[in-house]
């Protein structure tokens, strides 16, 4: 391991150990304390591992069909990468949905690599114990968009549909305590406890909050996808469990995607 | 200008208002089922979160349809059915114990997948509120209750208005954003009756 890797490891432990120090530290919002962590780690971002190794897979051969996902189309072309991110989710002719990039990675890790999708569904995020390739592989695809304008189209009806669903879906109230996404996430400046909200009718809100994930969770000691976010907010929302990559996460990943288009992507992401 | 010109010119003016949001109403109703047919499909039980969750009563359909801007006649009729179902205590009395009422505020636990069914759900009050003013670590989605009594003084109307604001508060406003603990079965009456006190006893950190 290199030096600079081991002052990254160094630091994580410093940031954990004064997390948990300025939790009663007084009336200092989250976002402040996030402002403060990255200048602590302005070295580098802990998802930079996730993002080598995610390149490391990309290129290694792997499932039944022996092959790499270099041939992987993510909208721009098979192999094309590079700010393949920034227009997803995105309509794609061969599977005749509209996917973002994980269910797009699925498709490739299925069709080029052979691998079962539910050896990929069943546990599709990463956890203390094992890391999920999903997340790599996804953490690698986002750091290629990197200060790359976002630009998700609606030309295809579909996508345009997709958009219009995600929108019901994020005002669709449910559940024990009749909660939606716009609950938490339709008024400017407020928080749940000292957790800042953004409010995703808000252009800049929405551009902050969208072009950070893929994240790195300082208080999970893990990378977080986008599909995860929606996941824990679902919980949060005291929803049951959204299916992984299923239409309902796809459509309101197009609705917020949409709404951040313009921002200049910044992911991955450090969150607290 | 005759008459008759004018009245057809009306007519077909506010057939062509009429006509407009048809159409649109029409596409947007499409959409609302297709997008009520997606959730019912993707989404699978998880711990005490089962599938059916998703499943809407009257009063979430209508705040998700018009977005929490549900006409002011059926406002006031989803609030009026609301009001009906609060279960007033049988004993009469409103207040409770305030200590107990600050624990169960301070408490975000409940009805998540994550939580377990033998662990009873919490207030989830301070992730909106301000309470006490030794918390310092408040939501701020609800207004601040710091003071509520000394404000809103203690007595007997004031009690049922506190009372029923947290059994339903769909009650008192169809769409507000404040969960139903009552009515949803989140928090029982002693519960409710310690949260009550909580914010009306002129010794709880409240109203200190
Ligand atoms: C009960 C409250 C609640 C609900 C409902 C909720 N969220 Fe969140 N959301 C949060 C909190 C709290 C955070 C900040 C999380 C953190 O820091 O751990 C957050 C963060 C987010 C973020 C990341 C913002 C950022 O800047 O990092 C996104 C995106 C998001 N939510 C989307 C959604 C969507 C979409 C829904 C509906 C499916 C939803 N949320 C429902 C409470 C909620
Ligand atoms: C998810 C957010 C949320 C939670 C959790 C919540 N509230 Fe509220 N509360 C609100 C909002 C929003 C309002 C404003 C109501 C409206 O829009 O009509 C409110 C209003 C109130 C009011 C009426 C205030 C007034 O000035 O008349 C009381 C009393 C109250 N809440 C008590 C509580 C208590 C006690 C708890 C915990 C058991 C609680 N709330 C939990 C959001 C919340």
């Amino acid at each position: 391991m290199n030096t600079s890797n081991v002052k990254k490891i160094f630091l994580l432990c410093a940031l954990a150990a004064s997390s948990a120090v300025l939790a009663v530290e007084g009336d200092v919002s989250d976002s402040d304390r996030i402002a403060q962590y990255r200048e602590m780690i302005s070295d580098g971002n802990p998802a930079d591992f996730d993002e080598m190794n995610g390149a490391e897979l990309w290129k290694k051969v792997a499932g039944p069909k022996q092959a790499t996902l270099e041939k992987c189309d993510l909208g721009k072309g098979a192999g094309v990468v590079k700010g393949a991110y920034a227009e997803l989710p995105r309509y794609f002719k061969d599977t005749q949905k509209v996917q973002d990039l994980e269910s797009r990675l699925l498709t490739c890790m299925t069709t080029l690599q052979g691998i079962p999708e539910e050896e990929i569904t069943a546990k599709p995020f990463s956890s203390d114990k094992r890391k999920s390739d999903i997340s790599a592989l996804a953490t690698y695809v986002v750091g290629q968009s990197k200060g790359i304008k976002m630009a998700v189209s609606l030309k295809h009806p579909k996508e345009k549909e997709a958009y219009e669903i995600g929108k019901r879906v994020f005002n669709y109230r449910a559940g024990p305590y009749d909660f939606a996404c716009s609950t938490c996430h339709a008024t400017s400046n407020v928080r749940i406890r000292m957790q800042d909200l953004p409010n995703f009718h808000v252009k800049k809100d929405a551009q902050d909050a969208y072009s950070s994930w893929p994240a790195y969770r300082v208080s999970q000691g893990l990378t977080r996808s986008f599909q995860w976010r929606l996941n824990d907010c679902f919980r949060q929302q005291r929803f049951p469990e959204p299916k992984f990559v299923s239409e309902v996460t796809v459509a309101l990943t197009m609705y917020l995607a949409v709404s951040a288009n313009g921002a200049e992507y910044a992911g991955p992401g450090l969150k607290r | 200008m005759n008459a008759k010109w004018i009245i057809e010119a009306a007519v077909i003016a506010s057939l062509a208002v009429i006509a407009m949001p048809a159409q649109a109403g029409k596409a947007d109703a499409g959409l609302d089922a297709k997008t009520t047919e997606i959730i019912k499909r993707d989404f699978r039980d998880k711990g005490i979160a089962k599938a059916d969750r998703v499943n809407q009563d009257e009063l979430q359909a209508m705040c998700s349809k018009y977005v929490d801007k549900v006409p002011a006649k059926m406002k006031a009729k989803l609030e009026a059915a609301q009001e009906k179902q609060i279960k007033w205590p049988a004993d009469g009395k409103f207040m409770g114990d305030w200590k107990a009422g600050e624990k169960l505020a301070q408490s975000g636990k409940g009805m998540t997948w994550s939580d377990k069914a033998d662990e009873p759900a919490g207030g989830n009050c301070y992730n909106c509120h301000r309470l006490s003013a030794k918390e310092i670590a408040y939501g701020t989605i609800g207004p601040s209750l710091l003071n509520f009594g000394k404000i809103r003084g203690s007595g007997e109307d004031i009690q049922r208005y506190a009372y029923g604001r947290i059994y339903n508060a769909k009650a008192y406003n169809a769409c507000a954003n404040m969960p139903r603990f009552g009515h949803m079965g989140i928090l029982s009456e002693a519960q409710i009756k310690d949260l009550v006190a909580l914010l009306l006893d002129p010794e709880s950190p409240v109203n200190k």
